[in-house]
């Protein structure tokens, strides 16, 4: 896990015992405050009314998605791993709508580099020199909504356990590795409790969401049909990369190929997320042949152009991409929440090339 | 990648006006600093309230009451200084922003609220020949536009929807819907009440023992107390009005028949208990709210008869006891508690004598207020794609300008889906030059309905001129001398044919708007009939995209309905995408064009036939959803 790290992101690095023991210790507090902030002691009961200042604080979106969703956002606890533009966008849009409380881990020391996507970080050195990335956006995001318990989440996304994930509804993970995302995906499947899982990347003028949200039931709403009850059974992480691509309908997007290869090329060459640049792109094409060979697809569904762009891009992150890959997963989770509308299943791609956002589902649901 | 430095340099050096700082707004000024652009004009002409703050994420509460381009503009330099952001507290219609201060920009982007300052700044773009990339955003819907001049179609090139407006008598005696009675309750109760007397009314002002037709029911007699006569009116309104209604028995041959409902009806047990006790639980520094004085709290919650009764009693002596100054020249604001307190009641208890569903005072506010229903999400996508193409105007990459909807339901598996933008509408009066028609009685109409009616509020004129010929009947706006102004003031007052220049069948008028760069002609032809109920004006112009109706939905629940008010008064965002005739006609068009010939830059994608039922989310059809 250490080798997807660059070394000026984590200065006093420790060894691993001490670092897990501060990191237990840690839990231990978080867990106090984890429990305060789920009503523990106060009895904070589901039929309560939405108080005055909600009702007027919230009367726009409450005209959208009813009283009922904004009750339930208003319990919900949501875990983001990994603060970078796209899923500060996130935090901003859940922060206003209302969610219950919203813990941010990202120990990232603040770089220059980090103010390009990110608005929450300000300009001036002095005042995020030093602090982790979750630092410096937990009291801005506050800001936005005094009722709204938005807390830094100190520790490393690849270590989290069980009990830790047990805290929130909803986890949210970017810049983070295959490794960790599945590991964290399958920790949310092992619980005993529904914890929906979203992985969400931004690649310049592309990007990705993933969504696991297991067994999901909802309302559908379509116009002049009854609401009719709904459920869906969600492939997990693993199990959705693991589609053999010859099974994919053919116009599936190029985008979830490229993803994939990109993926899987980091994690055998030990990069970290968007380590890569555009001197990767001849093993990267020899990794896209080897596995178009092994799933037995056409490598122009997989244009070089895209993944000249996709390494290109490393770590950069467009603004009005971010702006749009947060404001749809902040809708998802927004559905997910309240168990109203269709969520998305299981992929979403965006690329500003062609101004596309499609849906993928993947492997596809079996037409009745 | 030369085509990313390509944009950079382009990004850089632009000047871009934003129009609008609300809740698109907000989220494009973000998107705009963090993407480079350093030289932001902002023009927005409303102040922060507090139903702002769920999504205009650069406002506090402590900002509520100031203006929204000053305080956006402060919020964004605090994070990034380094960029220059000039902020207008003003309205774009204000004369400063001429054609002039428009060319001075490289792109325009529009975060607006309402149709008419759509169109305004359309016409000063065309004439600035500046490009506009145009938005809008209603619930989880969205979309964005771009429009060029000779590239593209105008934002007026295709039908605007209009507030849906009612036959009089179905206000007046045979309401089927709650948001006509909310209209009865808002544009006629309140207004007579509380508004300006000296504004036309339908309401029957005439009560039963009352023989002399000069007397108005609704004036307090002058030894007359508050409870009498709230009392009073309650009884004309619900109880005498309904019973005159019913008298006439062919309205009623094919519809239900109406219960009239008087205040010992409604609370018996309560004759004389409210009297005196209004206001009792107010306390002075807040805001007079009828609920909170009597105890209610739950403006989700469906009141009974007896509740509306009570608090419609409540809110009309609260109007007395602690407004009375207002009284007059009020008029009714989505944001004013009390106003909506008795808008709501009065709508629901004539719903209750009309056998309609009551509301809630939220559901009510909603529907009273043309309330748009916002999220963040939404307007901060919307704000993503008005970024992604006016980064492609700024490179000239015209090839590639896309309109762009933001769906609730996937269609053909997109929850954004890209459209190549239309050509110009050659018969559009505002970017082309084809001459309207219009049909009036030259003999009968004045000029003055034919400015206020036809130019200013079908044309969208502001300060508008008229000329018949090479004579001028009529010019607006300041810097006119006193002859002149006199001059143009009697002929308003004329009938057409009367006019310095006559204007008979086969004239033809020049009407023209300095500000807008907008000139157009107008051919008359004279009619004496009209049909008073499908052609109320007692005019009808063609040859321009007359606006289409929206529809409104079994519950009422619309949101703009109202028979007076304008797009003004809506949220932050749009009215335009509920109603988009265009858009069954483009997305028909796009799968047909994809099909036919497969060379767009999105041909790549298999298009299958199995996903066809384009419209499943037909914009017009859903509403919101509240249960």
């Amino acid at each position: 896990m250490s080798n997807s790290r660059s070394s000026t992101s984590n200065p006093g690095w420790m060894d691993l015992s001490k670092y897990v023991a501060t990191l237990i210790s840690f839990f231990r507090r978080l867990r106090i405050r984890a429990f305060r902030a789920m009503g523990g002691g106060d009895g904070g009961g589901a039929e309560e009314e939405l108080t005055a200042q909600e009702t007027a604080l919230y009367d726009r979106q409450i005209r959208v998605w009813g009283v009922d969703a904004q009750k339930r956002l208003s319990k919900a606890h949501v875990l983001v791993c990994g603060v970078n533009g796209t899923t500060i966008e996130f935090c901003k849009n859940i922060v206003l709508a209302g969610v219950g409380s919203l813990s941010l881990m990202d120990d990232h020391i603040v770089t220059e580099d980090d103010l390009s996507a990110n608005f929450l970080i300000p300009h001036d050195e002095s005042m995020y020199g030093g602090r982790s990335r979750a630092d410096v956006c937990c009291q801005s995001l506050k800001d936005f909504n005094p009722m709204v318990r938005v807390d830094v989440a100190k520790g490393d996304p690849s270590l989290i356990d069980g009990e830790f994930i047990d805290r929130f509804d909803i986890i949210v993970v970017s810049c983070a590795s295959l490794k960790t995302k599945l590991f964290i995906n399958d920790n949310c499947r092992k619980r005993n409790k529904h914890i929906a899982f979203y992985s969400i990347e931004c690649k310049d003028s592309c990007g990705e969401i993933f969504v696991d949200l297991q067994n999901h039931s909802y309302v559908q709403k379509k116009p002049g049909v009854d609401p009719k009850q709904m459920e869906l059974a969600y492939p997990s992480l693993q199990e959705a990369i693991d589609v053999p691509w010859k099974s994919l309908p053919k116009r599936t997007t190029k985008l979830h190929f490229a993803m994939r290869v990109l993926e899987s090329y980091e994690l055998s060459e030990g990069r970290g997320p968007g380590e890569t640049s555009l001197s990767d792109l001849p093993a990267v094409l020899a990794r896209r042949k080897d596995m178009c060979d092994r799933m037995s697809l056409n490598e122009s569904q997989i244009p070089t152009a895209l993944l000249e762009r996709l390494l290109a891009a490393g770590k950069k992150e467009h603004p009005p991409v971010c702006a749009i890959l947060g404001g749809i997963l902040g809708q998802e989770v927004i559905k997910s929440i309240s168990c109203k509308g269709d969520p998305i299943k299981n992929f979403f791609y965006f690329d500003a090339a062609d101004g596309k956002g499609v849906m993928e589902d993947i492997p596809p649901t079996p037409a009745d | 990648m030369a085509s990313a430095a390509a944009s950079e340099e382009a990004v850089k050096a632009a000047k871009v006006l934003m129009v609008g700082a609300g809740g698109i707004g907000c989220e494009l000024l973000k998107t705009l600093a963090l993407s480079g652009f350093s030289d932001i004009h902002i023009i927005d002409l409303d102040t922060i309230e507090v139903s702002n703050l769920n999504r205009q994420f650069l406002f506090r509460k402590s900002h509520v009451g100031q203006s929204k381009a000053h305080v956006a503009r402060d919020a964004i330099l605090k994070f990034r200084p380094n960029i220059n952001i000039k902020s207008y507290h003003a309205n774009v219609k204000d004369s400063e922003f001429n054609v002039d201060f428009f060319k001075q920009f490289n792109v325009v982007m529009n975060g607006l609220d309402n149709l008419d300052a759509r169109r305004h700044v359309n016409r000063l773009c065309l004439a600035a020949e500046v490009p506009l990339v145009e938005s809008g955003t209603t619930g989880f819907l969205g979309q964005v536009t771009v429009h060029v001049k000779g590239k593209t179609e105008c934002y007026e090139c295709q039908a605007k929807p209009v507030p849906k407006s009612y036959p009089v008598c179905t206000i007046t005696s045979t309401p089927s819907k709650f948001v006509h009675c909310i209209v009865w309750a808002k544009d006629l109760l309140f207004a007579k009440l509380f508004g300006d007397k000296n504004q036309d009314n339908d309401l029957n002002v005439h009560s039963k023992d009352d023989s002399s037709s000069n007397s108005d029911v609704f004036k307090r007699d002058a030894d007359e107390d508050l409870d009498q006569y709230a009392r009073r009116i309650y009884d004309h309104v619900f109880g005498y009005n309904i019973e005159a209604a019913l008298d006439n028995e062919e309205t009623w041959k094919n519809r239900k028949r109406p219960h009239p409902i008087y205040i010992r009806d409604a609370l018996p047990e309560e004759a004389l208990k409210q009297n005196g006790s209004s206001g009792g639980c107010n306390k002075e520094h807040e805001e007079p709210s009828a609920m909170a004085s009597l105890g209610l709290t739950n403006p989700q919650e469906i009141w009974t008869l007896a509740e509306n009764s009570r608090v419609f009693m409540e809110a009309f002596k609260l109007f007395f006891e602690k407004r009375e100054k207002e009284i007059g020249s009020l008029i009714f604001d989505k944001d004013d508690q009390l106003a909506v307190e008795f808008v709501t009641t009065a709508a629901n208890i004539r719903a209750y004598s009309f056998g309609i569903p009551l509301h809630s005072l939220f559901e009510a506010k909603g529907v009273a207020g043309n309330i748009v229903h916002a999220v963040a999400t939404t307007n901060a996508i919307i704000a993503g794609l008005i970024v992604i193409e006016a980064i492609k105007v700024l490179r000239g990459d015209y090839k590639n300008y896309r309109m762009t909807f933001c769906l609730e339901h996937p269609t053909r598996k997109m929850l954004l889906m890209p459209v190549e933008p239309f050509e110009p509408n050659k018969s559009c009066y505002v970017c082309s030059e084809t001459p309207l028609l219009l049909d009036v009685n030259t003999k009968e109409t004045k000029l003055r309905e034919v400015i206020d009616k036809i130019i200013k509020s079908k044309l969208g004129m502001n300060l508008p001129l008229v000329m018949i010929g090479s004579t001028l009947v009529f010019e607006d706006g300041d810097g006119l001398d006193e002859d002149e102004a006199a001059n143009y003031a009697l002929n308003l007052d004329k009938v057409l044919a009367e006019l310095p220049a006559p204007v008979i069948n086969g004239t033809k008028l020049t009407v023209e708007d300095f500000q807008q760069e907008l000139s157009c002609s107008i051919n008359i032809k004279h009619r004496e009939e009209f049909d008073e109920e499908k052609e109320p004006d007692g005019m009808v112009l063609s040859g321009w995209s007359a606006p289409v109706e929206k529809q409104v939905n079994s519950n009422g629940e619309n949101k703009s309905e109202s028979s007076s008010s304008s797009a003004h008064g809506t949220d932050d965002t749009v009215e335009d995408i509920s109603a988009k005739p265009g858009m069954k006609r483009k997305l028909d068009e796009i799968s047909e064009t994809k099909e036919n010939c497969g060379a767009s830059s999105s041909a790549q994608v298999v298009e299958d036939n199995d996903d066809l039922t384009m419209l499943e989310e037909d914009p017009m059809l859903k509403k919101k959803r509240l249960q």
